[in-house]
């Protein structure tokens, strides 16, 4: 009679035990965006801090994602009070230099900051590579399912999002996807290598 | 509790708004009074606090963000009264942000695939117990039959 008591207790205990494994293996804060494989939403934003050498884009100039179909968007949301920002900045700017020159734009979106706080942000860390641009009251991070920084997107040359990165990105997601999306025989097919993380 | 205070407070308002001919549209010119404007940003700000009401805050734990003072819920609000003033409707806007963060962003989840079972199930489990617990009782308050 024991052995029956023992397996009513185990079929109760089994799917309680289920849901705590399923549960505890996962990151509550890590919401799934159902972005990744649609079309990137529009933007239409001001330039405020320019970039570097053949990156820039004069402050003031206003970048629209339509105008980027042809090139892998590398779109990454940032602010100056972000201590995760700092983490992947050298990285971001290493790799925008380093896919110059080829079908790779760029473009860092300043989210809830100041664009003076962000220019001084990005002095004190030695430049940036790439352009970066205002987002007024937050429009396109919303339209974009942000949540926090810093959170990068990935979007290929036909305009849809492929990827989304949250926290600090690492060179190596960057090469990855980056690589995997640009046409292959494009002109500059091999890059050096990204510094790894 | 909440939600059904603020659709009564909107209710109110637009049934106030619809009484008063200081509420009919102008073609022309702005021509409306101080009152017939606070009466309709009143009616704007209960239908956005409605649907507010109903939308997680993504960087709060478990608040809407119409109740949260975060500044991303904040901006949030603004789409959703910006949403409505250009004439969409709730259920339109839910959906908008639903396309953005997943239904996660809904504080009460649709009664839609697995989702029905964050429904069915408490209620399978309640039926359940009771039944388990009149099974026990009258097993215990059932007298041992005697063998003899």
């Amino acid at each position: 009679m024991n052995w029956k008591r023992a397996v009513i207790a185990m079929l109760a205990a089994a799917p309680i035990i289920a849901l705590f494994a399923f549960g505890f293996t996962r990151d509550p804060g890590a919401i799934p965006s159902p972005l990744p494989g649609r079309e990137a939403p529009a933007f239409k934003l001001a330039v405020f801090a320019p970039g570097e050498a053949s990156l820039a884009r004069p402050v003031g100039d206003t970048i629209r994602v339509h105008d980027l179909a042809g090139k892998v968007l590398v779109l990454n949301f940032w602010a100056s009070w972000c201590l995760a920002c700092r983490d992947e900045h050298l990285v971001l700017s290493e790799a925008g230099r380093m896919y110059a020159g080829r079908p790779v734009q760029f473009l860092g979106v300043l989210y809830n900051d100041r664009p003076e706080a962000g220019i001084r942000w990005i002095a004190e860390l030695g430049g940036q590579s790439y352009p970066s641009v205002t987002d007024e009251r937050s429009r396109t991070a919303i339209d974009y399912g942000l949540y926090g920084v810093p959170e990068t997107f990935i979007v290929d040359t036909k305009g849809r999002i492929a990827y989304k990165h949250l926290g600090p990105v690492s060179a190596a997601v960057l090469r990855r996807w980056v690589d995997s999306l640009l046409p292959k025989g494009a002109p500059g097919d091999t890059v050096p290598r990204p510094r790894a993380r | 509790m909440k939600r059904a205070a603020l659709t009564a407070v909107a209710v109110v308002a637009v049934a106030l708004c619809a009484a008063q001919p200081l509420c009919a549209q102008d073609t022309g010119a702005v021509s409306r009074t101080p009152a017939a404007t606070a009466v309709a940003d009143s009616a704007l700000e209960a239908r956005t606090a409605a649907v507010a009401s109903t939308l997680r805050c993504p960087v709060c734990q478990g608040e809407s963000i119409q109740d949260s003072p975060a500044e991303l819920a904040q901006q949030m609000r603004d789409v959703v009264r910006d949403r409505l003033r250009a004439g969409e409707a709730p259920d339109e806007i839910r959906a908008y942000f639903v396309s953005k963060y997943g239904e996660w962003i809904l504080l009460e989840p649709t009664a839609s695939g697995l989702n029905v079972l964050l429904y069915v199930l408490p209620v399978l489990l309640v039926i359940g117990g009771l039944a388990f617990v009149v099974v026990l009782v009258r097993r215990w308050t059932t007298p041992a039959v005697n063998p003899e």
